[in-house]
């Protein structure tokens, strides 16, 4: 398990504001004030629904989108603003990303080969042609393809091998950080789980650091270590994976799980959806993430806290 | 019907294990892209006639600079307005014989030309032939396709690419100058060309130089703006690819079957634009020929010797059609989603 008192911290995310539009009518505060932190070697889970900001997170994070205002610092080092061409280059090559529709993400004119390879190429990784071909074939037998796809077409694969030749991409430039955006979410249920465990795999193996973004939520808490929910472009709530799940704080958290379909006819019958009043939030009240629990943080404002503490207490997660 | 079939035990096999666990292997044969693309051109009866007629002019047009019938603007005043004389055809309008005040008469006798002299377009007033003029107007016409397709592939895709990846600002103030542009019509800025430089290829080229592309670059553009957004780009920009190779290895080949097609409707439209400005007399000038000069002559005979305006324009409208029809093809072969039209 992740060691979180003496654990590194990887990535560490401070009051991040990514808004668009700035100053225009019509201005979105996609990402509104969000802090979190990322250990090595564990899965972080970003849940929320659609247009919560996940996305964009992810994208900030990765430098497709020059953040608002905040600090990300990816191994204590400052990322927003990076200049110099070689550090960059060496965060491109540290952290990578999978991407969400694996119909999108593959240049549909080049062969799968050199869609694997466009990292090494860029990179001169690869000593020669040889070297070159040797390291594709390794990489799609990591991800369980066939070497001889190399010379095909993304759309002579089915979803799931698509996603697969998205994860030996990535896993290319051999990152220690993945940011995996909805990698699943446009894919069966029955390849889902493949993809999944392809990802718990290779994170034992290569010791990998995943920021997993979903709206799944039982997908989530099954690869998660700690999960943060999202709302309107703000953090909610961050805790451990089961804890989330078996005793949410926030009433927002309490109406996502409670939304979530289990296949059990019996329990569905009597499943009781809870409805969120999202005016809560607009009130006004100065809110901060409160730590009511160890490693549980909900955003709060002061006079919230003693209610916070009390579910808290009655879902004995504090003692005394 | 279905218990009557009885097959023998022998026309089964066993699989053997290895073939069940291989679930992963692709059997089809793989296409690329092109291979694909001409495969559906393929089915396209007209699309394939017309590429054929396209070849078939090219190689005529430009193979009649190593041979030609005639010279085609050696002047004959002996053999003037002769019809067309097909050698051992006897149909009438192929013979070499006219009507003249109600009756069929042999114009190559009156003309005293001699049984092995062969016009097979007929001449025109000044006696030259009329194969041979059409022939030099088609390659004219062609040369202009040629220099149409050459800007739109270089100003105008470059345009496009710049105008739509930039986006914010540039993009902005790139289409508003392309309007500035499109407001002008094209025959003033060919006229205000005439004005500096001599009618001909040169002022036609320039008026297309600075028109002509326009269409192209907005297709590009909002094509651009499409593929800038998908996630192949966002990959290879987390790659650190650089934004030159990014255009050159991302949006290019994707956007290829929007270049070729608008190319292919560029074309006819520059042939028209040329033909067009040779028949009111500010395009290629006499001696030389053009399928627009021709016209304008052949129509001042049109009542008495319709052949000379007949052929050029037979021959302009096959060129037309058959761009048209490929350029449909193409787009066909190329846009898998206009499948459904047939």
């Amino acid at each position: 398990m992740v060691d979180y008192e003496n654990g590194k911290k990887v990535l560490e995310v401070s009051h991040l504001k990514q808004y668009f539009n700035v100053g225009k009518s019509d201005e979105v505060r996609a990402v509104d004030d969000i802090s979190f932190d990322i250990y090595e070697g564990e899965t972080f889970g970003l849940v929320g629904e659609s247009g919560s900001g996940k996305t964009t997170i992810g994208r900030a994070i990765i430098h497709l989108y020059q953040p608002t205002s905040g600090s990300i610092k990816f191994n204590g080092e400052e990322i927003i603003g990076l200049k110099d061409r070689q550090k960059m280059q060496k965060f491109r090559r540290d952290m990578q990303m999978i991407f969400q529709d694996p119909y999108a993400s593959l240049n549909p004119r080049m062969k799968v080969k050199d869609i694997v390879a466009e990292g090494i190429d860029i990179n001169h990784l690869a000593k020669d042609d040889d070297d070159r071909s040797k390291r594709v074939e390794d990489l799609l037998e990591t991800v369980g393809l066939n070497k001889d796809h190399s010379s095909r077409y993304p759309h002579e694969f089915s979803g799931g091998q698509r996603q697969r030749i998205g994860i030996a991409r990535a896993l290319a430039l051999e990152p220690n950080f993945i940011i995996a955006d909805e990698p699943i979410s446009a894919l069966d249920v029955s390849i889902q789980a493949q993809v999944v465990n392809l990802l718990k795999d290779l994170q034992r193996e290569r010791k990998l650091t995943y920021l997993f973004i979903a709206h799944d939520l039982s997908m989530v808490k099954y690869i998660s270590d700690r999960i943060g929910v999202m709302h309107y472009g703000k953090m909610l709530e961050i805790a451990d994976a089961d804890e989330i799940y078996a005793h949410p704080l926030h009433d927002y958290t309490k109406s996502l799980i409670s939304a979530v379909p289990v296949p059990d006819p019996e329990y569905e019958r009597t499943r009781q959806q809870l409805d969120y009043d999202a005016k809560l939030e607009h009130d006004d009240k100065e809110r901060k993430m409160v730590e009511i629990s160890p490693r549980h943080w909900v955003r709060a404002s002061e006079d919230e806290i003693p209610m916070y503490q009390k579910r808290a207490q009655a879902e004995s997660l504090v003692k005394d | 019907m279905a218990d009557e079939i009885k097959l023998p035990l022998d026309s089964f096999e066993k699989l053997t294990k290895g073939d069940t666990l291989d679930s992963e292997k692709i059997a089809a044969p793989s296409l690329t892209f092109v291979q694909d693309a001409w495969r559906r051109l393929k089915k396209n009866k007209g699309a394939v006639i017309s590429m054929w007629i396209l070849i078939l002019f090219f190689i005529l047009a430009f193979g009649s600079i190593l041979w030609s019938p005639h010279d085609p603007n050696a002047v004959n005043p002996q053999f003037a307005n002769l019809p067309p004389k097909w050698p051992g055809i006897g149909i009438n309008g192929l013979n070499g014989t006219l009507v003249q005040a109600g009756e069929r008469v042999n114009a190559y006798a009156q003309a005293g030309a001699g049984a092995n002299v062969h016009y097979i377009f007929g001449t025109d007033y000044l006696g030259r032939d009329l194969l041979s003029r059409m022939l030099y107007g088609t390659r004219i016409s062609l040369i202009i396709a040629v220099v149409a397709t050459f800007f739109d592939l270089t100003i105008g895709v470059t345009y496009g690419i710049v105008s739509g990846w930039k986006g914010g600002r540039v993009d902005n103030f790139m289409q508003r100058v392309i309007e500035i542009i499109l407001s002008i019509p094209n025959l003033v800025v060919i006229v205000l060309l005439i004005l500096i430089l001599k009618p001909g290829m040169t002022s036609i080229i320039l008026a297309i130089a600075f028109t002509g592309w326009t269409t192209m670059a907005r297709l590009v553009r909002a094509q651009t703006l499409e593929i800038k957004e998908q996630e192949y780009v966002l990959a290879a920009e987390t790659l650190g690819e650089s934004s030159f190779k990014i255009a050159f290895k991302h949006l290019l080949p994707n956007l290829s079957s929007v270049i070729i097609i608008q190319t292919m409707f560029t074309i006819p439209n520059a042939i028209f634009f040329e033909a067009l400005l040779s028949y009111i007399g500010i395009g290629i000038s006499s001696p030389k020929a053009s399928l627009g000069t021709l016209l304008n002559d052949g129509q001042k005979n049109f009542q008495f010797l319709p052949y000379q305006m007949w052929y050029p324009a037979i021959v302009l409208s096959i060129i037309m059609i058959a761009f048209n029809l490929f350029g449909d093809g193409l787009r066909d072969a190329f846009d898998p989603q206009s499948q459904s039209r047939g």
